[in-house]
């Protein structure tokens, strides 16, 4: 067993990140896909996870919505423990009430949309807001349009997902995302599965979030070009560990490591 | 050669009429206790746990490998022996409703099966509860694909109320059994009882099919 005492029940001084990770490791069975990983995304920082499949990147982002339990370590958010709760004195696994709240300030958009098919656009963006938080349906209503507005989807916002593109399914889905209000948004491969002419609509959406909104994010994607530009940090993730990170000018322009360089020259020869 | 009589067969068509409501009566009475009761059969299978989920799943194999005759006779003469003295509509109702949630339980079990992951990932991500997300997300969208499991049932209940009238309850057969005895004559009532559950099941059927589409239409999943 882990020895909790060496995990403070909350995070407290100047320097609080948004999002700590703390030895955190994650297996299925025999295989490990973090191990012991540790990382701080400050508040308003933009981090963006590169990696060759297998790597345990999406992980991150899955442990962090509390799509995964977690093995080992501690994930706090704010500063308070996000996968653990304090009991007399010590962190013991969070219990299902407890996620919930504790999850509320975290947003995730996924590589396959998952909006709600039988509900149309602008209901997609209502539901966490009117279910979830309460809102009145004229305000909930009025923070979804705004939202769709803000993602370009304004216009469709009453056809159903089987009427709309990739791209334009994905932007619904970041305003979605952005309606709860989150504090961390989380990008998981969110241009994968888009035909390549779309994906420019998606990465300038968030492309506009990161210059207009101060939102910590943490992103795992495969295009490259699009992570050297918006990212504030760039970690390479190799066999469930951080084998590299730095600003994103570093990592792509002089990358220190050779399991980092062979990444980044296989991708090139791949484009 | 058939000896047909036509004034026999209206005569006794108002009675045979009369008793079709009540069949209908037990249709929709004891397929709505089945598609709530089901559908609870259904959720429990997949509470985290193991021992509910169990014991549901051996209930409901054990309602559907015994016969239905059998469910209502012991629901109706084995209960007052423990005290519990049902009316023959009342154990009647009791016995085919739970005979077919067990059907309708699977039907919706492998409806929701049938809603992707990543929409419990989606509803997870946006913090609803798990109520919220079963009534709001995954039912509706289970739906669609156990309308027509759901449908054939509901024609299948309606074939099975005949097994009421074993414990007296006056549906169409027992109205069909009882004209019968009473006038020595059994061709014209049970060829009309024939002819009514025709009339009834197949454009119930028809009707099915075009519930079902409109359902998809109105959920925007065609």
């Amino acid at each position: 067993m882990e020895d909790m005492s060496q995990y403070p029940l909350e995070l407290s001084g100047p320097d609080v990140p948004m999002v700590r990770f703390m030895n955190v490791t994650k297996s299925y069975g025999a295989l490990t896909v973090l191990d012991n990983l540790n990382l701080d995304v400050s508040e308003g920082e933009m981090v963006t996870v590169i990696g060759p499949s297998g790597s345990g990147k999406t992980t991150v982002l899955r442990m962090l919505m509390t799509l995964e339990t977690i093995n080992g370590g501690v994930i706090y958010v704010d500063g308070q423990p996000l996968t653990h709760m304090a009991k007399n004195g010590v962190l013991v696994p969070a219990d299902a009430k407890y996620l919930r709240r504790a999850r509320s300030s975290i947003g995730m958009c996924f590589q396959h949309f998952n909006l709600f098919p039988h509900m149309t656009a602008l209901q997609n963006c209502m539901e966490g807001p009117v279910q979830v938080l309460g809102l009145p349906k004229a305000e909930a209503r009025d923070r979804s349009e705004e939202l769709l507005s803000m993602v370009g989807m304004i216009d469709k916002k009453d056809q159903h997902p089987s009427r709309l593109s990739g791209g334009q399914q994905q932007r619904v889905a970041i305003a979605r995302a952005l309606a709860m209000r989150p504090k961390v948004m989380l990008f998981d491969e969110v241009t994968s599965a888009l035909d390549p002419e779309v994906i420019g609509e998606v990465t300038g959406v968030i492309r506009k979030l990161v210059a207009e909104h101060n939102l910590t994010m943490l992103m795992v994607t495969h295009q490259m070009g699009f992570a050297r530009d918006i990212s504030d940090r760039v970690c390479f993730f190799y066999q469930g560990k951080i084998e590299e990170q730095g600003p994103p000018e570093g990592l792509f322009g002089n990358p220190q490591r050779e399991r980092t360089q062979q990444f980044l020259s296989a991708v090139k020869a791949a484009d | 050669m058939f000896d047909w009589r036509w004034d026999f067969t209206f005569e006794i068509l108002p009675r045979l009429l009369q008793a079709t409501l009540n069949t209908l009566a037990a249709a929709g009475i004891g397929y709505g206790i089945a598609v709530v009761l089901g559908l609870v059969f259904a959720l429990a299978q997949r509470t985290p746990s193991r021992i509910v989920t169990m014991v549901v799943r051996e209930c409901v194999e054990f309602i559907r490998s015994t016969p239905l005759v059998l469910q209502i006779f012991f629901v109706f003469f084995v209960g007052p022996q423990f005290g519990i003295r049902l009316s023959p509509w009342v154990a009647g109702m009791i016995a085919i409703g739970l005979h077919y949630s067990a059907y309708l339980s699977e039907v919706y079990r492998g409806g929701l099966e049938s809603v992707p992951k990543g929409q419990w990932e989606a509803c997870t991500a946006l913090n609803l509860s798990t109520t919220k997300t079963y009534f709001r997300v995954i039912i509706p969208q289970a739906l669609p694909p156990s309308l027509a499991g759901m449908g054939n049932y509901l024609v299948g209940i309606f074939k099975d109320t005949p097994m009421l009238s074993v414990i007296g309850v006056a549906e169409l057969m027992q109205a069909a059994n009882a004209i019968g005895g009473s006038h020595y004559r059994y061709l014209e009532p049970y060829t009309m009882v024939g002819i009514i559950f025709l009339a009834i099941s197949l454009p119930a059927a028809g009707l099915i099919r075009v519930f079902e589409a409109w359902v998809r239409k109105k959920l925007g999943m065609n």
